[in-house]
Formats: structure tokens, C-alpha cells, sequence
């Protein structure tokens, strides 16, 4: 009942968000796993625990490479749990346990041989709550991660104006670079957290709730960066507004959990997830009949 | 133009009962504290004020002490300088051997290892920090010294053309590195222990920023947990600083006390006022106690100012950040 108030209370944005042509060539067959293209991100089998609370089942999902996959489901059904196995930040929960693959590039990030830190700096990730370094000013921001892995750029300043831009930020900023980075807004400093994943170049970039902190001016201005980015990287968003996932995603996967851990639904195009999903409690989320 | 500008209005704030009753309280505790720290200077200050008045500034920058013909007071020359240096130069050794050694502790021990080791870890450094400061003493004494007196033999040979670890008189021995050697390793718990709290309070979602930028565990520690703990640090240290000015009978075991000025920290010859006041004050005749409380009043304002100097580092810092 309560989603369905939110529902219609919640401001709409109708501005139009270009649709990229990949999705015309869109086909739901990608999304299995073990598609014939091996590129892209995949999940195969993946539980997660935490501690003896087995909090994910089996979820086995494949991520196109160059597309935006939006995962949806309600509180505490495993969305961010999912998307932090991705790329190997679950481990950082204490007593927190795997199983199953994440292929990436056709190689288990899990593998015994594979360095861990290689693969969050391939693998980019954007969270829920803006967090900015609040020692350092704006264009230190952006940079950070390359002085974290330490890798050397010939043109910093360039970088920093690229990913800014990108993230859609740099008229706003590009005055300031010198100031804190906590002084921006909510929707700023959230831009800047992805302008900061940009700076690294990754393959694939996760966004968890990207937008939740936003207004839907900023929300409008993220999401198409997203749909931008998706040109070249491949996006895995987990979000609560059904609308975000309709305008940004190529497919979508619904996450639901009945009292024990949490599974995959179903994962298809979104536009059949909204017009015509095949499970009848996907139906009842998306039309908020609950969650 | 506004031509109706109301008269500001004044907002009581209504405390209820027990609200009032605690603020007294706290109040009240809060006053004890300021009448004891009071009424310790105030004493202090009695007693030695003629010692101010009879030597003035060079009570604090001559270092001869020498209480001349006991009868009669006009011979004394007392002077703490030395005393002073040498309590300033055992603090800074201390602080500086000390502070990475605790900030390396603090991480490893937040960061690093498994719970179990971690308790472990953490008895063990409030044990040392509850262990009496004689016992600290006597154990640099008997273990520390021949140690220490080694080292100091072979930084000599190869560094003794720096002028502080220039030692002529060839005599190593009980010497101001020994002793800040020793108040350093009796400060670590007490730095780490701040520390670690205040790293323990480092937000976890930059930590988790700074990983997932594939920033190596060093690299996040460096980049979040280091500034965010900066001024808490500052703060711990300062504690430190204080107990290491303070200290007296560590430092009276470990310490030549010689009254000249010296700079050369591997010489077995220093100063402490702490130390000077223990050393003297059994024989001391009534004028040279006088002196002693002198001491102890410049100590008392010595501890006040790092106090306070800490105070506005800290808060100086917290604003950055
Ligand atoms: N650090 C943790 N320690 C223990 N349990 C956790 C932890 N993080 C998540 N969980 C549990 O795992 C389950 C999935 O949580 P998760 O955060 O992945 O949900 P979510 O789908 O992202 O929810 P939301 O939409 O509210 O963000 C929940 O039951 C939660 O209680
Ligand atoms: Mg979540």
C-alpha cells in the first residue's frame, strides 16, 4: 500500500533520456548464463553469508558487456550483498562468506590467484550514501583513486575535467576544484563520487542507490550519465524507483526473498519486466502491490 | 524599508527536574576540578614566591644550584634551567620514539588482526600502563641501560660528528636517551590507546570508498583512517607529553641529573625538574624547598601549556577535517 502512495506522490521527471542503440539489439538470451558472448560480468551459483545468515541463493545472472542492468527488489532482499560480491568488497564484512563463480572476462575474480585489488579497480563501484573524501578538495577527489593504486598520469588536470564532465559536474565545479569536497550538495558530491570511479576507467561500473540522496534535478543529471557511460562500460544499478530502472536499463533483475535468503526471480529486458513479466510476484512489485 | 522591527524575543529553555538536578551536578564537578587545579597553583605559588622575587627570570634560565652557606640565604644560586631543558629534550625523545611505534600498534590492532589477538593485544598494553613507574624504572636500570649503552657507543662512532650525539666526556651510561628511551615506552599504551579509539570511529563507508578504488588496506589507512585520527592523535600524544614531563622516579633511575645545560643526548648526564624535586626534597633546607615548589609551579604551568596548546591543535584540526 505504502509503495503505491510513494508512488504517485513521488515527483515524476519526464524529461526524455535518449535511448541508446544498443538496445535495439537487445536479446534476453544474453542475460543467461554461459551466452554465447563471454564478455561482460557473470554470476554463476553465488550464495553470500553472513556470518550463519545465508542472506543470497544461487543467484546465477549474466551482465552483458556495454549495457545497464537495473536490480530491484524490496529492502533486504540481497541487492547490495549481490552487488558488492561483484566485485569482491563482501569479503571486507567480517565473518562474511561466498560461494559459487563471478566470472569476469571469462576468469573467476575468486580465483586463488586473482588479486583482489586489481579487480575493484577494474570493477568500479558508486554508493548509496555520497562519500567523498573529506580530506581532500574536489580535484584530489577525482584523482584518488589513482594515488590509491597508484598509477601515474601524464595529465592530471585533463582527467580531472574529463571525468567531471562525464559525471556531468565540471560546469559546476570547475571554479572550486580547490574547495572540500564535503562542500558540495547531496547531488554534487554523489556526481563526484562517480566522477571518482570514472578516473579509473573501469570495465564495469556498479552503482548501488545511486540516486536515493538526489533530487530529482541531480537524479535526472545522473541518470544520463549513466545511459552515457553505458556506450562503453557495463552497468549494474540497483535501484528502488521502478521509473529510474525503466528509463536507464537494458534489463532487469528482480531480487526477492521470502523470510530465507534471497533469489533471483527473474531477470529479462526491462521492457518486458514491466509490461510482461513472467512471474506473477514480479508483476506485483513493479505495479507496487508490495515491497 | 522595515519600519515595524520587533524587540528580539528571549527563548527560555525549561529544563525539567532532573535535567536541573544533573546540570548542577555537573557543574558542581566541573568546579571542584577548577578550585583543586586552583588552589594546587595558588599553593605552589605561595610557597616559592619568594624564590621569584630573589632570582626572577634566571630562576628558570640559570642552571647552577647551589644553596651557598645554609645560614644565610643572600649566597644561594638556584636555577632550573638545566633541569628544564633536560625535562623538555627526555619529553621529545620520548614523544618522538613513541608516537610511530603507538600509531603502528593502533592500526594493527583495529585493522589488522583477528578478534582473539586483538583482546590479547589490548590486556597487554593496559597492563603496561597500569605497571608503576618504578618498576619501569628499575627495569631500565638493570636491562635498558647496558643496552642502551651499547647503541649509544656505536651511533657515537659513526654519527658523533652531529653535535647532539657528540659525546666527550666518553661516558654513555645514564644518559637523557636511556631516559627518554624508557618514558617513551611508558607512553605507548597511553597513545594507542587514544589511537585506536578514535581510528576505531574512522567512517566505514570511506574506508569502503578507499577499497573499492583498489586502494591496497594500507592505501585506505593512509587515505581515511590517518586524517580522519589526525587530531585525536595530536590529542594522545599530548597525554603522553604530559605524563612524560611528569614523570619522576623512572626518570630518577634512568637520569645523571647534572645541572649544566646539555644538548647531548647520549652523554650520561641531563636534567629533570620532576627529578630534581624527588632528588632533593629529603635534605632540603627551607629555603631550597622553596625552591623545589618553584620547580614544581613551572612544571605545574610547563603541563598547563602543552595541555592547553594541545587543546587548540586539536580543535584547530578538527575544523579542517
Ligand atoms: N554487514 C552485514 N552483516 C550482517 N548481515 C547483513 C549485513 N549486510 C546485510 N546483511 C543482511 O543481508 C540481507 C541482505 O542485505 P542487503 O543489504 O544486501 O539488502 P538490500 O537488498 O540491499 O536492501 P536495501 O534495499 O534496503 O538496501 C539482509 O537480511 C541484511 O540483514
Ligand atoms: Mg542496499
Amino acid at each position: 500500500m505504502d509503495s503505491q502512495i510513494n508512488e504517485t506522490t513521488r515527483p515524476h521527471i519526464t524529461a526524455k533520456v535518449e535511448i541508446p542503440e544498443q538496445r535495439s539489439k537487445l536479446h534476453t538470451e544474453d542475460l543467461q548464463v554461459d551466452a554465447a558472448s563471454k564478455s561482460g560480468l557473470e554470476a554463476r551459483s553465488v550464495h553470500a553469508w553472513f556470518d550463519k545468515h545465508h542472506a543470497l541463493a544461487d543467484i546465477s545472472l549474466h551482465f552483458p558487456k556495454n549495457t545497464v542492468t537495473g536490480l530491484i527488489g524490496p529492502s533486504g532482499c540481497g541487492k547490495s550483498t549481490f552487488l558488492r560480491l561483484l566485485n569482491r568488497m563482501h569479503e571486507f564484512i567480517p565473518r562474511a562468506a561466498m560461494a559459487g563463480e563471478v566470472l569476469f572476462a571469462g576468469n573467476d575474480i575468486y580465483d586463488p590467484g586473482v588479486n583482489p585489488i586489481d579487480i575493484r579497480r577494474r570493477i568500479g563501484m558508486v554508493f548509496q550514501k555520497p562519500n567523498p573524501f573529506p580530506a581532500m578538495n574536489i580535484g584530489e577527489n577525482v584523482v584518488a583513486g589513482l594515488k590509491l593504486s597508484r598509477v601515474k598520469t601524464s595529465n592530471k588536470d585533463a582527467l580531472i575535467e574529463d571525468c567531471l564532465t562525464r559525471a556531468g559536474l565540471w560546469k559546476e565545479v570547475k571554479d572550486r576544484l580547490g574547495s572540500a569536497g564535503g562542500s558540495l550538495s547531496g547531488g554534487q558530491q554523489q556526481r563526484l563520487c562517480i566522477a571518482r570511479a570514472l578516473a579509473l576507467n573501469p570495465e564495469v561500473l556498479l552503482l548501488d542507490e545511486p540516486c536515493s540522496a538526489l533530487d530529482p534535478g541531480s537524479t535526472l543529471r545522473v541518470e544520463e550519465t549513466i545511459v552515457q557511460l553505458s556506450a562503453t562500460m557495463t552497468i549494474v544499478i540497483v535501484t528502488h524507483n521502478m521509473q529510474q530502472a525503466a528509463r536507464v536499463s537494458d534489463y532487469c533483475a528482480f531480487f526477492l526473498s521470502d523470510g530465507g535468503p534471497g533469489q533471483l526471480v527473474e531477470a529479462d529486458l526491462t521492457t518486458n519486466i514491466f509490461s510482461n513479466p513472467s512471474d506473477s510476484r514480479t508483476a506485483d512489485y513493479v505495479q507496487g502491490r508490495f515491497g | 524599508m522595515l519600519t515595524n522591527v520587533p524587540d528580539k524575543r528571549s527563548i527560555e529553555n525549561n529544563l525539567t527536574r532532573v535535567d536541573k538536578v544533573f546540570q548542577n551536578l555537573v557543574t558542581l564537578g566541573a568546579f571542584f576540578s577548577m578550585v583543586v587545579l586552583a588552589a594546587i597553583g595558588g599553593f605552589l605559588l605561595y610557597r616559592g614566591f619568594e624564590i621569584f622575587k630573589d632570582f626572577g627570570f634566571s630562576f628558570i634560565t640559570s642552571s647552577k644550584w647551589d644553596i651557598g652557606d645554609p645560614e644565610d640565604t643572600s649566597t644561594a644560586i638556584l636555577g632550573i634551567g638545566a633541569m628544564l631543558v633536560g625535562s623538555i629534550i627526555t619529553a621529545i625523545i620520548a614523544v618522538v620514539i613513541s608516537v610511530p611505534f603507538a600509531v603502528a600498534t593502533a592500526l594493527l590492532i583495529e585493522f589488522y588482526v583477528p578478534g582473539w589477538i586483538k583482546t590479547i593485544l589490548v590486556s597487554i598494553l593496559d597492563l603496561v600502563a597500569a605497571l608503576p613507574s618504578v618498576v619501569f624504572g628499575i627495569w631500565g636500570y638493570a636491562v635498558l641501560l647496558p643496552l642502551v649503552e651499547d647503541w649509544s657507543v656505536t651511533i657515537e662512532h659513526y654519527l658523533g660528528w652531529i653535535p647532539i650525539f657528540n659525546v666527550p666526556s666518553e661516558i654513555f651510561g645514564r644518559s637523557p636517551l636511556l631516559a627518554g628511551l624508557l618514558l617513551g615506552l611508558m607512553i605507548v599504551p597511553i597513545i594507542t590507546s587514544v589511537a585506536r579509539e578514535v581510528y576505531s570511529q574512522a567512517p566505514r563507508d570511506l574506508i569502503d570508498a578507499a577499497s573499492a578504488l583498489g586502494g591496497t588496506r594500507w592505501g585506505a589507512l593512509r587515505a581515511v583512517v590517518l586524517p580522519f585520527g589526525r587530531s585525536g592523535l595530536v590529542g594522545g600524544t599530548m597525554l603522553g607529553l604530559g605524563r612524560a614531563l611528569g614523570e619522576t622516579v623512572a626518570v630518577y633511575l634512568t637520569l645523571n641529573l647534572v645541572f649544566e645545560i646539555n644538548f647531548k643526548i647520549l652523554a650520561s648526564a641531563g636534567g629533570n625538574v620532576a627529578s630534581l624535586i624527588a632528588t632533593k626534597f629529603g635534605e632540603a633546607t627551607a629555603y631550597e624547598l622553596k625552591a623545589l615548589m618553584a620547580a614544581g609551579l613551572v612544571l605545574f604551568l610547563v603541563t598547563l601549556l602543552v595541555n592547553f596548546g594541545a587543546t587548540m591543535i586539536v580543535n584547530k584540526s578538527r575544523k579542517i577535517v
